[in-house]
């Protein structure tokens, strides 16, 4: 072919692919929108956006809460959380019998339950399960080490044994008491999948789980899309509603929301609070509230001066204006928080009298540790929204405007998170955002994780130890006595409360929106949810 | 020319292995450990140290670097830190996104680029000349994520033409052979998937599509302008030659290779560019997973995806150079 031909036929078939490109877009063009009736099939399809993809969908291998959004639809827990709480129900085990000492526990399942890959659901299983993670370590199963204290053999290993004592019947042998224990098994990482799939699939079950979950696994496109469809011999009556659900991941919020107002998903997770508003006031779409299960503060490093002085952590706590923070960038959807644990966590202390917030006796205080002209420090500003930190420099600079009035001048520095969270963890910082939110609903998840001197440098980032409350803390993890143990809790608080290592800030409630077609959606304060009960109009 | 190729690809070599030294240099400058962000915020100290010990993390850099060249040889890039499966398993789903988005997004900027940049300068300093260049000022400043926003806004919510974001109808998926969707369809002859896979590309493909496209125009318009100042040009336009038969017949073939130099460049500035455009629709291409490694420390992931494209962008600019031979045969390789 001459160069001029090939230059006019390269040129020819440009135009040609654009004409039928641009010729394409124009037709057809509603088949995306409209939901239920969209798409080449009458089947109720629930698109479901979120921020992220998931890391792995075998559920005991990763701690990220993409992965159990779900996991938590492909598999059951032997118990399960509330509807919208994290008491405990009935799950896998239709009963439970806890001994006198609390060291043993009877588990009575539920028959008739079939895996997906229609092998039959026992005590076998259950034994198969426990005895796979126990087997491992902290890297293949991370949750199971540190929510029943090591693996095998190790010392610190809550879980003796895990016996089959008849078809339906599994007693497990503690070593010591854990009174958190059933609320741990009902976290989604230890859920029960199926023995036959684990040993066929190997290494790959985390792309092939296999569950007795409402839905079963269909396809996943990485970073895209998860489909899961539903199982037709699922042991609860009547559920699922949806024949199909599909976890779409688009990262950025706004265009989230756009999915979401062009009818292209269904159900919209990680909604900024800023955009609330706009939800409620449009008539095609519902906002949902997650109750709240974490906490945002800001901690102070005490091994670092001055804030080694608690007075002047108490001058902090004074200083700033909590509820300030949460009508402005939390659009009021976050309670102002007292404690480091949010309210509806068993044990919570709502005598606590909060630090009102006033600059005089911030001053005050500052003047009676010495620093009557305050001082100068630095400052932590989350470089990542979080549920409960929305915009962590927006929420730095309050702050650092708070403290000017007092005296004290904060300089705002920010790194990229994972860098953030290594320099926090070192003690590098005077003063830092973070949050957390819970695992299981338990008090020990808040205080004994992020507050006890066994902690430090992980996730007790404010270095801060107290023997007293160690004490206390240690001998609330194996108190069976739940009243007891709420006891021991509300003293911990009164202690942290007293010391001050943080300003505890706020409780968020996450927000996502749906379409109004979307029946009976409830959002999980643990950030997954079931999706079985959930139908499309 | 058969020579020249081969000289080329030779000199691949040390250019590939300078890059992976960098890359691996930077990405372990950075603080941060990735056993620690693997593991997340609730992990225990233990599990770290196991974590650190078993990656290889406790091995001295140049030891990490040399077990890393051994594996490239054998073209092994090495596994994600994060999902324990081999990039070369999971990289190609995203790399063939990026790819297809990219060429859409080329396509459209050599299109309208080009002819904008011919009409420009055939009427220079008319209004149709002012417009394309303010709009190609814009094109060139304006933000994606911002433009992203707005087509979505206006296409998608306010016309209801377009989708959002995504590749295709996840209401009717498509089934994946080779990653490429438009080909995807064809294969199957499903021609309702195609035109959705199509109507997917649009938005992301034109924010994609915006800067090169401006570039393109201005330096079309630029070269051309030289062209069609010489003797040649006005000998043709003397013997009677329509004005449309010379410009794009005798002119642009002149004009064309400094333009096509551009455009090999853009190509491959979009394969490692898109991040944002891939962010803003929820397109699971490799700008977004090089991004998220980085996030998550995963080393093997960004040392070997920055590879990849790297890779792929000197390719590109082999094949341009090649091109210019085919355009001009005075254009020697030797």
């Amino acid at each position: 072919m001459g160069k001029k031909k090939f230059l006019t036929w390269s040129l020819l078939l440009l135009l040609l692919v654009s004409t039928a490109l641009f010729g394409c877009s124009s037709d057809k063009e509603s088949e995306e929108s409209g939901g239920s009736e969209g798409g080449s099939t009458e089947e109720k399809t629930l698109i479901f956006g979120r921020g992220g993809d998931s890391v792995s969908l075998d559920p005991i291998t990763v701690t990220d809460g993409e992965s159990f959004k779900v996991t938590k639809n492909i598999f059951d827990t032997l118990v399960n959380f509330g509807e919208q709480d994290t008491e405990i129900e009935a799950g896998l085990a239709s009963k439970w019998e806890p001994s006198e000492d609390g060291l043993t526990y009877t588990f009575t399942l539920q028959e008739g339950v079939k895996f997906h890959d229609d092998t039959d659901f026992n005590a076998e299983a259950v034994v198969k399960n426990f005895e796979r993670w126990a087997a491992g370590d902290g890297e293949q199963f991370p949750y199971y080490g540190s929510m029943f204290g090591g693996y095998g053999d190790d010392e610190g290993h809550v879980i003796d044994s895990v016996k089959a004592t008849g078809d339906y019947e599994v007693v497990f042998t503690l070593k010591r008491p854990q009174a958190p224990f059933l609320k741990n098994l009902a976290m989604s990482p230890f859920a029960i999948a199926s023995p036959t799939a684990i040993e066929k699939a190997g290494d790959s079950f985390g792309d092939n789980p296999v569950g007795t979950g409402p839905f079963k696994f269909v396809e996943w496109k990485r970073n895209d899309t998860i489909t899961i469809e539903k199982f037709d011999d699922y042991w609860v009556d009547g559920e699922p509603k949806l024949d199909q659900v599909v976890f779409r991941a688009i990262p950025d919020n706004s265009a989230r929301l756009n999915a979401l107002l062009s009818g292209e998903i269904d159900l919209a997770d990680g909604i900024t609070p800023s955009d609330g508003k706009t939800i409620e006031g449009d008539d095609n779409l519902q906002l949902f509230e997650r109750p709240s299960m974490n906490v945002g503060y800001l901690g102070m490093t005490v091994t670092r001066e001055p804030f080694d002085d608690p007075k002047v952590r108490q001058a902090v706590n004074h200083a700033i204006d909590k509820q300030a923070i949460v009508d402005a960038f939390f659009e009021g959807r976050a309670e102002v928080a007292k404690n480091p644990i949010p309210p509806v966590i068993s044990g919570y202390n709502d005598d606590i009298e909060e630090y009102e917030y006033s600059p005089e006796k911030a001053k005050e205080l500052l003047a009676e540790a010495g620093l009557p002209d305050g001082f100068e420090m630095e400052l932590y500003a989350m470089p990542v929204p979080r549920p409960y930190m929305p915009d962590g420099q927006k929420v730095a600079e309050a702050i650092q405007k708070n403290l000017a009035d007092v005296g004290i001048t904060a300089k705002i520095v920010s790194f990229e998170w994972a860098t953030y969270l290594e320099k926090a963890a070192n003690g590098e910082a005077d003063a830092f955002l973070l949050g957390w939110t819970g695992d299981n609903g338990d008090a020990d998840n808040f205080l004994y994780a992020l507050l006890d001197q066994d902690n430090v440098g992980t996730n007790n980032y404010t270095y801060y130890e107290n023997q007293e409350l160690h004490d206390l803390l240690i001998k609330a993890q194996s108190e069976v006595d739940e009243d007891v143990r709420n006891d021991l809790y509300k003293q911990a608080q009164e202690i942290i409360h007293d010391d001050a290592p943080w300003v505890p800030l706020a409780h968020s409630t996450p927000l996502l929106a749906g379409g109004k077609n979307v029946i009976n959606f409830k959002a999980h304060p643990t950030g997954s949810d079931k999706l079985a009960g959930v139908d499309l109009e | 020319m058969l020579h020249y190729i081969g000289r080329r690809l030779l000199q691949l070599i040390p250019v590939l292995l300078g890059m992976t030294f960098i890359v691996f240099m930077i990405i372990r400058a950075i603080p941060g450990d990735p056993a620690q962000v693997i593991l997340g915020q609730q992990a225990s100290e233990e599990a770290i140290k196991a974590l650190r010990t078993n990656l290889g993390l406790d091995n001295p850099w140049y030891i990490q670097y040399f077990d890393y060249l051994k594996g490239l040889v054998t073209g092994d890039l090495g596994e994600s830190l994060r999902t324990r499966t081999p990039v070369v398993d999971e990289v190609w789903p995203y790399l063939a996104a990026t790819i297809e988005l990219s060429l859409f997004a080329i396509i459209i900027a050599v299109i309208i680029g080009i002819n904008a940049g011919i009409i420009s300068a055939w009427f220079q300093n008319s209004w149709f000349d002012y417009l394309a260049m303010i709009i190609a000022l814009v094109g060139v400043s304006m933000p994606i994520f911002w433009l992203g926003l707005m087509n979505q806004w206006i296409f998608s919510i306010e016309l209801g033409i377009l989708p959002t974001t995504g590749r295709e109808n996840v209401r009717d998926p498509v089934d994946v052979m080779t990653g490429f969707y438009v080909i995807d369809t064809l294969i199957a002859g499903n021609f309702d998937q195609l035109s959705t896979v199509l109507k997917h590309l649009v938005l992301p493909g034109t924010a994609l599509a915006t800067i090169p496209m401006a570039i393109i125009a201005r330096m079309t318009r630029s070269s051309m302008l030289e062209v069609m100042r010489s003797d040649y040009v006005r000998t043709a336009r003397s013997k009677g030659l329509s004005m449309f038969w010379v410009v794009y017949k005798h002119a642009l073939k002149n004009a064309i290779i400094p333009v096509l130099t551009i455009i090999g460049l853009q190509m491959g500035l979009l394969l490692g560019g898109a991040i944002l455009t891939e962010t803003i629709f929820g397109w699971p291409g490799i700008g977004r997973y090089i991004y998220e490694a980085i996030g998550f420390r995963d080393y093997p992931v960004i040392q070997s995806g920055i590879l990849i494209v790297a890779f792929i962008f000197v390719m590109i600019n082999l094949f341009v150079d090649l091109l210019y031979g085919l355009v001009d045969p005075r254009i020697k390789y030797d």
